[in-house]
């Protein structure tokens, strides 16, 4: 295996997939840049390749047809990726910040995600929406948000949220492959990240959650960025003797419900970490999940650790005081331990 | 532009299969057995058939929540049709669509869509497959004159003028949007030439004038299949019935339908263009084909099951 970053890995899923299918096409604002390699003054080629750099030298390598540069036009963006899917492309559309999916929802909430059922079952929309999600950035408000909660509140959306390299690659691919619109989150935080990342194209199944610790004494629940603020907590807590176990969902439709509450049975006690929403998140719904399901398993009430429900804050301090953190992770598992 | 007898009859029995479609769902609705709300198209015949007549199975269109028309024109089964409109297991959704959502994509039928200024992002999509398979075939949008004001509306003209899709953008003006006229809500009026600054050609016809409709529908697809890029048309017609049925009306002057029955006919008009070419018998030939058809198609949607129960639970993904 080679060691790759989270953006790496992202890359190469998209190369694999656009060498193995022609159908497969890049749409989005500047995942090219620089007028889709036409800038007459000063082109370099790509000058963009992405806002961060994820799509650099796809363009290159498969040119203007299948990496297209847009306007910034979400709504356009998004639905002329449901219009293609539908007729037969494998689009990847990309939304830069998932935050700007509040100018062009109606595409996927009303149509993408629904053409299946009001159609009868005699349609498919095989697109995925990449976008950015996740504060640390100071990126302020409005591209800091992380609103997989929002999209899977959406019956016919799949919603994948993934933590490592390993996994972004393979849920990537599966998702370009899927036969169902996809949003794809990817958390702007992990891109440096490194990993063990398997050199060819490999798959991994929605809604199969991934223990990346194993415990038995305390649950955590928790996505991409925090599945390593969780990790980190259940490191320094092993040294104490609580034996804490770290499930990654992966992915928020589908649902692992069955990985999620054979966790909870073995231990009884729950952390859910969530950078969604302080209500009506993804840890809302999963804590009702343990509810309805776990509950004479349960010794302990649930701890539920997300930011406070105010927008995403720009100055650095008050950032970290929004993003949950390592020290109320700890502080949350050592107080379900004493229930 | 001269067209075969036969290409004249096809034209003018879509156009009459509409109508009656139309008129006999009006006298439907009244009966409480269909489901929701329904918006009929008569009226604006013409505009429907005189752009399918120049489109193929695999060429599509994405219509609006005024789409009986365009299903009909596009090719989509009348009992099919039928059979949706009123909730039941045979229709061409199953009955999970409904009126606002037929669609058939065997036809290039994308769909009928409730949200207004729904279709023109997703036909340049359907274009953009035909310009990255090299198909040459084209996608049309239908607007109405209420969904030209949309900003979704804008953004697809953009991407479809930048990246040369085979597109026509057709904006049905019909005088109003719901209750809304057409004079208070469009600024500047003139659809054709805001469409026009997006960097295409785009022009105005006659809505209600088939062959007006069908020769600037036949120079912007042939253009599309060029690989010359996208046009628009804004075709002027009239709303016979109300925004959906049940609508009162209230913001029609007196008499005013009765006179656009009357002056502004497009199968009227149609009948006085061919005459020479077709005579009367034939068209009476078709209206009684067409009538003993959509007679049937309400018999058979009436006396069809409703979906199972069962169905509620499927065909929400492929795979989950």
């Amino acid at each position: 295996m080679a060691i790759r970053t989270f953006r790496e890995a992202v890359k190469e899923a998209l190369a694999q997939e656009m060498e193995l299918d022609p159908r497969v096409v890049l749409i989005g604002e500047d995942v090219c840049g620089g007028q889709a390699g036409t800038a007459e003054v000063g082109s370099k080629g790509e000058a963009f390749g992405g806002v961060l750099g994820v799509t650099k030298g796809l363009w290159t390598q498969f040119g203007s047809s299948r990496v297209i540069d847009t306007p910034i036009t979400e709504s356009a963006i998004v639905g002329m990726a449901a219009g293609a899917a539908v007729t037969g492309l494998r689009p990847v559309a990309e939304l830069m910040f998932m935050d700007f999916f509040g100018v062009c929802h109606d595409m996927l909430y009303n149509q993408a995600a629904k053409f299946r059922y009001m159609f009868g079952g005699k349609a498919k929309a095989p697109l995925v929406i990449r976008g950015m999600i996740g504060a640390g950035f100071s990126a302020a408000a409005q591209h800091s948000q992380s609103p997989y909660n929002i999209f899977a509140t959406t019956p016919g959306l799949k919603v994948v949220v993934p933590s490592s390299p390993y996994d972004v690659k393979g849920l990537l691919i599966q998702a370009i492959r899927d036969d169902d619109p996809v949003v794809f989150c990817e958390h702007k935080i992990l891109y440096d990240i490194k990993g063990e990342v398997p050199e060819h194209a490999y798959t991994i199944p929605f809604g199969v959650a991934n223990y990346t610790r194993e415990g038995t004494d305390v649950t955590i629940i928790a996505l991409a960025a925090m599945v390593h603020k969780a990790n980190e907590v259940a490191d320094k807590l092993a040294a104490e003797g609580i034996s804490v176990e770290v499930v990654d969902p992966r992915t928020v439709s589908p649902l692992d419900e069955e990985g999620i509450l054979e966790s909870v049975a073995s231990t009884g006690r729950v952390v859910i970490v969530d950078e969604s929403a302080a209500r009506i998140g993804f840890a809302h719904d999963i804590a009702a999940l343990i509810v309805s399901q776990a509950f004479y398993h349960l010794k302990a009430p649930i701890i539920m650790v997300t930011p406070p429900h105010t927008p995403v804050p720009f100055s650095p301090v008050l950032e970290q005081a929004w993003i949950p953190s390592v020290q109320r992770i700890e502080a949350a598992v050592r107080k379900v331990m004493e229930g | 532009m001269s067209l075969s007898k036969s290409k004249l009859l096809q034209a003018y029995r879509k156009m009459r299969e509409i109508r009656v479609f139309e008129e006999r769902l009006h006298q439907e609705n009244t009966t409480g057995d269909i489901p929701g709300f329904i918006h009929l198209y008569s009226g604006e015949e013409a505009i429907a058939v005189g752009v399918c007549e120049n489109l193929t199975d695999a060429d599509y269109i994405g219509s609006t929540h005024r789409g009986h028309g365009h299903c009909i024109a596009k090719g989509c089964d009348l009992h099919g049709m039928m059979a949706e409109i009123f909730g039941k297991e045979s229709g061409l959704c199953r009955g999970k669509g409904g009126s606002m959502h037929i669609a058939d994509l065997s036809k290039g039928m994308l769909g009928a869509n409730a949200i207004v200024g729904g279709a023109p992002p997703l036909a340049i999509g359907a274009a953009l497959t035909a310009k990255t398979l090299g198909t040459r075939n084209v996608a049309v949008s239908f607007t109405g004159d209420g969904g030209s004001n949309q900003g979704l509306v804008f953004e697809a003209m953009n991407m479809a003028v930048v990246l040369k899709l085979p597109t026509v953008f057709v904006f049905e003006n019909n005088g109003f949007g719901e209750a809304t006229g057409h004079n208070y809500a469009v600024g500047g009026r003139d659809i054709a030439n805001r469409a026009a600054s997006f960097g295409m050609p785009a022009v105005k016809v006659d809505g209600t004038d088939f062959f007006a409709v069908y020769e600037a529908v036949a120079v912007a697809v042939e253009r599309a299949r060029n690989g010359e890029g996208p046009s628009a048309i804004e075709a002027v017609a009239h709303r016979w019935h109300g925004h959906f049925e049940g609508d009162p009306m209230l913001y029609r002057a007196d008499g005013e339908v009765e006179r656009l029955r009357r002056d502004n006919d497009p199968l009227q008009i149609f009948s006085k263009q061919v005459e020479g070419q077709i005579s009367a018998e034939e068209l009476q030939a078709i209206d009684d084909e067409v009538q003993a058809q959509v007679d049937d198609a309400v018999a058979k949607a009436r006396i069809a099951d409703y979906p199972s129960v069962d169905n509620l639970l499927t065909d929400v993904y492929v795979s989950y």
